[in-house]
């Protein structure tokens, strides 16, 4: 069965739809890329993954199912625990990195300070982060560098224990080193958890990913096998994008 | 031909100009409290700070009244802050813009700027007469609190506002609720600015007179319960002043009120230092 299941979806930002009867299916433990230009609908497709698109006041039809449960009678904060999300701007809660780790999971239960304790480590190990902050967790943690930060984020975001994790562009304002360092992250991290990994670099798609898919102006045109999708893609505005004739 | 200013000149008339602007603000400002300082720091001795008020102010200290100003001051904020940071929070996160929160908006900024002796006569025929509190303590900080909440609920406005929209995504990405996330995330994100609004309600309160006199009286003796009648320093000031009764004293009084206000800002400015230093 497949991870996620996403059946006959739309999705509307007051009179502008900006997904368009999508059917997709996210295997268990894959990292899936979402590729397309802007305005293709990339990002609502994460936004609705985790009902984080209520908050945007917007709407949608059709159905989203996690190991076959529509999302809609999970919880909303155990939806939210068990598909977690990094955004394109690494953005940290005022305070340590202690404590932006500790924020998420002290909302859902009491936890005692030797469990932060090791929270905090195995997410920062997790995300590749802990050798280099180890010496200063209450420092604040707008004092890391933007690529240590979106660390953090993804961190932060383990530091849940999700199932899945949505990263919105997580590289786009990060140097070459720190991308690399993120995409080794999540090539790790792939073991345990099922990525969907919304990109503007093709490149970095072709690089980490099992599958992808192809999205326009909110349609979904393609999806393959990365490798196949990248050398003999079978719709020409496929073609067309990723040879950057266009986006 | 045209007579021409060149960039460079025109640079150094700006810069001259902005510059005696400035010079002039702060020269008025430390005029002001030196001067105050000067003619009342004589009188400032450990008996005139300690001491009760005798002879209506002619002789004696000024206890009572720094008492006075401290209990109405602290009632004052002590209400006027969680309502007006509360109805802040309402403003800004519970209504989406729109009608309610502009009229609401309108109406606090027409309140911040209504003379606070309306104010005063306002307490006094609300709280004093119809609630029958009396000249007392809780009728002059109830007054106070109405009238330093509209500061307060627009600078806490700003404040909630200003908190990237980012972190609240965090938060419920998270699985936080709108309260969690308000909570934890957004107001202690705005608490620099929301106490800076509560320094200037507190400025403002300890250094009103005309909201306070119609309010809590202005009794020289020592206050023995929230329902005792009090005179503040300033309002102390104001009499000893107003009715000739001892111009040293006068100048003394208000040389401990200006320390106070002075000292209240820098407490409050370090403390928000310390707290920036330690999130950001």
């Amino acid at each position: 069965m497949a991870k996620i299941s996403i059946r006959e979806l739309n999705l509307y930002y007051n009179d502008h739809q900006a997904l368009k009867s999508i059917n997709l299916d996210v295997e268990n433990k894959e990292i899936m890329a979402v590729i397309g230009p802007a305005n293709s609908g990339k990002s609502s497709l994460l936004r609705a993954l985790n009902r984080l698109y209520e908050i945007d006041y917007a709407r949608i039809t059709g159905k989203i199912l996690l190991d076959g449960k529509d999302i809609f009678e999970i919880p909303i904060n155990d939806l939210r625990r068990r598909i977690g999300i990094v955004f394109a701007t690494p953005v940290v809660l005022p305070g340590s990195i202690r404590k932006n780790l500790s924020y998420g999971p002290k909302l859902h239960r009491r936890i005692g300070k030797s469990e932060v304790d090791d929270l905090v480590y195995n997410a920062l190990t997790s995300a590749n982060l802990w050798d280099e902050v180890k010496d200063r967790l209450e420092d604040s943690a707008a004092r890391l560098s933007g690529g240590q930060q979106q660390r953090l984020c993804i961190a932060r975001a383990l530091a849940m224990q999700p199932e899945v994790i949505l990263m919105d562009e997580p590289c786009s304002g990060l140097d070459p080193v720190s991308t690399a360092k993120i995409e080794a992250t999540m090539l790790e991290l792939k073991k345990d958890y099922t990525f969907i990994l919304v990109t503007n670099n093709t490149k970095q798609a072709a690089r980490v990913s099992d599958r992808t898919a192809f999205f326009l102006l909110g349609e979904l045109i393609e999806i393959g096998k990365t490798q196949k999708l990248f050398t003999s893609p079978t719709d020409t505005r496929t073609d067309d994008y990723i040879r950057g004739r266009f986006g | 031909m045209t007579f021409r200013i060149g960039p460079r000149t025109s640079q150094i008339i700006a810069y001259t100009i902005l510059l005696l602007m400035t010079v002039i603000v702060v020269i008025v400002l430390f005029f002001i409290i030196f001067y105050i300082l000067k003619n009342g720091i004589g009188q400032l001795t450990l008996e005139f700070l300690t001491d009760k008020t005798r002879e209506m102010g002619k002789e004696g200290g000024i206890f009572p009244s720094i008492l006075g100003t401290i209990f109405i001051t602290v009632f004052a904020i002590l209400i006027a802050t969680p309502l007006g940071v509360g109805s802040a929070v309402y403003l800004v996160e519970y209504t989406r813009g729109g009608m309610i929160r502009r009229i609401i908006s309108f109406g606090a900024d027409c309140l911040a700027g209504v003379p606070s002796i309306i104010f005063g006569l306002f307490g006094f025929i609300f709280f004093v007469i119809t609630m029958n509190l009396g000249w007392s303590i809780v009728s002059g900080g109830l007054t106070l609190a109405v009238m330093i909440m509209p500061t307060i609920i627009r600078t806490s406005e700003e404040a909630i506002k200003s908190v990237p929209h980012t972190y609240r995504e965090i938060s419920y990405s998270l699985g936080g609720g709108k309260l969690d996330t308000i909570v934890r995330v957004v107001l202690p994100t705005a608490l620099p600015g929301i106490l800076t609004g509560v320094i200037l309600g507190i400025g403002r309160a300890v250094g009103e007179t005309a909201a306070v006199i119609f309010t809590a009286g202005s009794s020289l003796g020592l206050p023995t319960s929230v329902f005792s009648s009090t005179r503040t320093l300033a309002v102390h000031f104001y009499i000893l002043a107003r009715e000739g009764i001892s111009m040293p004293k006068a100048y003394g009084t208000a040389a401990v009120l200006i320390i106070i206000i002075l000292a209240i800002n820098f407490i409050a400015y370090r403390l928000m230092h310390r707290f920036i230093a330690r999130y950001y």
